[in-house]
């Protein structure tokens, strides 16, 4: 499990290696504050989406979930898709409320980036990965906390990165998305040096 | 047809091109480029879902709240997906597994989303339709490109026919491996953005921090 969750931050991680969430990363990661922020919201939402979808594929939508009603031949896993993004906005919704109600202080740095976080493929991205690779529920925990870890680590690095490029003198087409192409390539090939390269 | 209404088609493929411009879309546009068939195909999927959920937004429109709005988009776009997804289960089932997640990951593809809200919600269905389709041809051609060089490069191979010869049959052509990973993406689309930038200087961005010379006020 601890092997999986490390495997989840460095090897597979969502943004370098599966390409996840990348729109976001692009788009927020001029300054590491809010690289931060996002990145912390995405964890938290990361880590209770994946269980929590788990735990739905497996009691309504898989085939012979619903045997203890004697319908032991319904099939439901086509819901899969749109039953994970209701979860999704739903949860991040809650989230949102709860953080309101009980950490204002929370809510006011973080606030703005949940509703982001809903559209990140990063988050829709990691549920389906569990579901094609059938997690159990102590896996699904560690991949849902070890990919959001991992995309947070990813774009604070990154953004850091940018805070430091903003001074330097880039050729006038690459400036901006070019050069932020680039960079996240490199960093990318950082990231699966922790594996090894292994050319197919 | 007017010329103002063939602009929605034709703008988005170069001009104003999802990918290199708008930064919509570009996850996918990434992941599935190894090779050319599952870039052609996630293209095609894409156009579809996109073209379908803008005509079917735009034919709403009037009658959507706007408080409800992107709860029922993504519910459409959803419904889209899957349609699609279970088409290509049934019909192209190797494909389907080739491409894994990413048809799926159509639904959070901030391009279906970022057009049918930025467009679709606010004209009539024929703009929509074609602003749509321009948009998918404009995301297919990025992919189709980074498809062709990747695998080209990567195996010598284009959709599994051989077209260099590689070392192993006995030709010339040496593969180059690190096309088939994750960085070369990035970089072939960054060097993209480049090009496209350099032959469509309007579309540079402004230096933050421009070097200030001896001539253009700083101290000399």
């Amino acid at each position: 499990m601890i092997e999986l969750f490390f495997r989840s931050v460095f090897e597979e991680n969502l943004a370098l290696a599966f390409f996840l969430g990348i729109c976001t990363f692009l788009a927020v990661s001029n300054r590491v504050e809010t690289a931060l922020g996002l990145g912390l919201a995405l964890i938290v939402v990361q880590a209770v989406t994946v269980p929590l979808n788990h735990t739905i594929l497996n009691l309504l939508l898989v085939e012979g979930a619903w045997g203890w009603a004697g319908l032991p031949d319904i099939d439901l896993t086509f819901l899969r898709l749109i039953s994970f993004i209701g979860v999704i906005a739903a949860m991040v919704q809650i989230l949102e409320m709860t953080l309101d109600r009980y950490w204002p202080a929370l809510h006011r740095s973080l606030g703005i980036f949940l509703p982001l976080v809903t559209v990140n493929c990063a988050i829709l991205g990691g549920s389906l990965f569990m579901a094609e690779r059938q997690y159990d529920f102590g896996e699904s925990v560690a991949y849902g906390l070890g990919s959001g870890v991992g995309w947070a680590l990813a774009i604070v690095a990154f953004a850091a990165i940018r805070e430091r490029m903003r001074y330097s003198d880039i050729p006038a087409g690459l400036r901006g998305l070019g050069a932020a192409f680039i960079v996240t390539g490199l960093m990318s090939m950082g990231f699966s040096a922790f594996v090894g390269v292994r050319l197919p | 047809m007017k010329a103002s209404t063939l602009r929605h088609l034709t703008a988005p493929i170069i001009d104003n091109n999802p990918i290199t411009l708008q930064i919509l879309g570009i996850c996918s546009a990434l992941a599935v480029t190894t090779s050319l068939a599952t870039a052609l195909t996630m293209s095609a999927a894409l156009t579809a879902v996109l073209a379908a959920s803008s005509v079917i937004i735009s034919l709403i429109r009037h009658h959507l709240p706007s408080s409800i709005r992107l709860v029922v988009q993504i519910t459409i776009i959803a419904s889209l997906v899957i349609v699609t997804d279970q088409l290509l289960q049934a019909y192209a089932f190797a494909m389907s597994q080739r491409l894994s997640i990413f048809v799926g990951l159509i639904v959070t593809n901030c391009l279906v989303l970022g057009r049918a809200e930025g467009f679709a919600m606010r004209n009539p269905v024929l703009p929509s339709l074609l602003d749509a389709i321009g948009n998918g041809l404009g995301y297919s051609l990025i992919l189709t490109v980074v498809g062709t060089i990747r695998e080209l490069l990567g195996t010598g191979n284009l959709l599994g026919y051989p077209v260099l010869r590689s070392v192993e049959a006995g030709g010339w052509f040496q593969p180059l491996g690190l096309m088939l990973l994750a960085p070369s993406a990035f970089f072939i689309i960054g060097l993209g953005i480049w090009a496209i930038r350099t032959a469509r200087p309007d579309q540079v961005e402004a230096d933050e921090f421009p070097i200030r010379t001896a001539d253009a006020g700083g101290r000399p």
